[in-house]
């Protein structure tokens, strides 16, 4: 990762920013890349304040590999929740679950449940304060343990290895 | 020929985007109670949307040059999705909405209310607090 400097106390958001002002203007004319490059270290300048300590990703590549197998998930994810929906049987066994979590950060723990929302049947509902528990609701599941088990397995073992091993 | 296959690409991903918000709302009519209508919009609109999205950026790429603004609104579409289902979940859970009863799992969450009740319907003035 880059060192954070006085300048740029959030080189990666800066890096960001400026890619996603080059992006959106469409251009990469010398005044694109000065007002980017401000921007870029104006605003992680001021808004630095609400950001917590940034952790560091270890593993790269095992980021792109989690990026796509959730691009996928989320793909399965509408097709069950289509199919369910469409099921005029209308036979759903909604549930809450509680799942521990062993993920410690702020960061990975907002990923997971961000990932938990968008794949198979289950919407994170809250995180209780002490940031041990996750609150799921699920559309249809039959064994909640197997539910825990699998979001273990899926998403928070390479969440884990990616931040924190 | 490739002009075949990328405007079925594009009609496939228009049609595929419009069928996952179609059913996404219609989930929202369809399902029992709140927390289950909240799975609609948080997963099939999202995908509905990035289709759509693709398809148009598959579109406009063709006619007039590589544009990258669409994808852009997709990925910030994915990311700002989960957060809006996740708050209003929480809120709902705040304001203590009732499950279907066919739900199972019990949250602290949803209970807490109960014990403040029978403290309101104790008799007053003996408080043991100071």
């Amino acid at each position: 990762m880059i060192p954070p400097t006085r300048w740029l106390p959030m080189p990666v958001l800066s890096l960001l920013l400026l890619l996603v002002w080059l992006l959106l203007q469409q251009s990469v004319a010398l005044g694109q890349w000065i007002l980017g490059g401000v921007l870029a270290i104006l605003i992680p300048m001021i808004c630095r304040p609400f950001w917590e300590r940034q952790p560091t990703i270890k593993r790269p590549l095992k980021l792109l590999g989690y990026f796509f197998r959730v691009l996928g998930d989320i793909v399965t994810a509408n097709v069950q929740v289509s199919k369910l929906i469409l099921d005029p049987r209308g036979r759903m066994r909604p549930a809450f679950v509680e799942y521990p979590l062993t993920l410690k950060e702020n960061f990975p723990i907002t990923i997971l449940a961000s990932t938990i929302t968008m794949t198979p049947g289950t919407v994170s509902a809250h995180l209780r304060l002490d940031g041990r528990t996750l609150l799921i609701h699920a559309l249809d599941v039959a064994d909640t343990k197997a539910l825990i088990d699998e979001i273990h397995q899926r998403y928070e073992r390479p969440l884990l290895e990616i931040f924190e091993s | 020929m490739l002009d075949t296959i990328i405007e079925g690409a594009i009609a496939f991903m228009l049609i595929a985007g419009g069928a996952f918000a179609f059913i996404g709302s219609l989930g929202l009519t369809h399902l029992k109670d709140f927390y289950m209508r909240l799975h609609g919009p948080s997963k099939t609109t999202t995908l509905g949307v990035g289709c759509t999205l693709i398809g148009s950026l598959i579109y406009f790429s063709r006619e007039d040059g590589p544009i990258i603004q669409e994808l852009l609104i997709t990925i910030f579409a994915f990311i700002t999705a989960p957060v809006s289902a996740h708050m209003l979940a929480k809120s709902a859970l705040h304001h203590k909405l009732k499950p279907d009863p066919r739900t199972r799992g019990n949250p602290v969450e949803l209970e807490s209310e109960k014990p403040k009740h029978t403290v309101e319907e104790a008799p007053q003035g003996d408080s043991p607090l100071p």
